[in-house]
């Protein structure tokens, strides 16, 4: 080999063109999911969803896109090309719910299934009620404040 | 706005949102759990400070399909429940507004686990 290829292959394998790669791939591949997202919120609100409506349907959708993906084997296999591309979505959630609930079939419905579903599921959902609270306070005190004046 | 344009927009920034965690899973230790986590808590915070409802209005799914929107639904929950009733919305809000999503993950992952078997493990 000589010193010109080597240096390619060098290149090719160092941590900044990795990151760069992820970081295209990322984009692609989340920026196209959140398309399909907005290509079906407009297909429900032609069908007369109101809004509210249309974005639960839209969730509920991807969700279950993702979950039969997942289960078919195919999510990861797009995952390991699209990173954080797919991981960031709501397919992301749906996808680390349905695997750890798959993982966890050998160790039974009760402690296995109904306990690992939640791996993942737990500390967003907790994190995100958690902020919600939070928030949810703040939000009381400064409208109580607002009326009182 | 047509919707050419919209989806533009939804792309971009949906895109970006995904290129940020990218970059946070690549240069630092952060973990995908983690990033859920984060981003959930940051969708809170965002609309907590009025910006989600303004961007959801310019992006559309781009904003509302990464896991950012299912924490700014939480918030709007909250915000909702607390309009109405006060404050037990503080502790009712959140779950009631995030309950489709989550009660359909929950189902699809135990259908999903009658039906399939794992061909590889992630996470």
């Amino acid at each position: 080999m000589d010193s010109k290829a080597k240096k390619q292959l060098i290149k090719k394998h160092s941590p900044s063109t990795t990151i760069l790669k992820n970081s295209i791939m990322a984009f692609i591949f989340g920026g196209g999911i959140c398309v399909i997202g907005q290509l079906l919120s407009e297909l429900y609100s032609y069908f007369g969803c109101d809004e509210k409506t249309c974005g639960i349907l839209v969730t509920v959708t991807l969700i279950f896109i993702a979950a039969l993906l997942t289960g078919l084997g195919i999510f990861d296999k797009i995952a390991r090309h699209a990173g954080a591309g797919t991981l960031v979505p709501v397919t992301g959630f749906s996808n680390a719910v349905v695997s750890q609930a798959m993982d966890a079939k050998s160790e039974g419905y009760v402690m296995g299934v109904g306990a690992k579903i939640y791996t993942v599921a737990g500390p967003v959902i907790l994190y995100g009620l958690l902020s919600g609270v939070i928030y949810g306070l703040i939000y009381y005190i400064y409208r109580t404040v607002e009326q009182m004046i | 706005m047509s919707i050419p344009q919209q989806l533009i927009l939804t792309f971009i920034s949906g895109g970006i949102i995904c290129v940020i965690a990218q970059l946070l899973i690549d240069l630092t230790r952060l973990t995908p759990a983690r990033i859920l986590v984060l981003y959930v808590s940051l969708g809170v915070l965002i609309f907590a400070v009025g910006a989600f409802e303004p961007m959801q209005k310019i992006f559309g799914a781009g904003v509302s399909v990464p896991l950012i929107g299912f924490g700014a639904n939480i918030a709007k929950g909250v915000r909702e429940a607390v309009d109405k009733d006060g404050l037990i919305g503080v502790l009712t809000g959140g779950l009631t507004s995030s309950a489709a999503g989550i009660t359909s993950a929950l189902l699809f992952g135990l259908f999903a686990s009658f039906l399939f078997k794992t061909k590889s493990k992630r996470m």
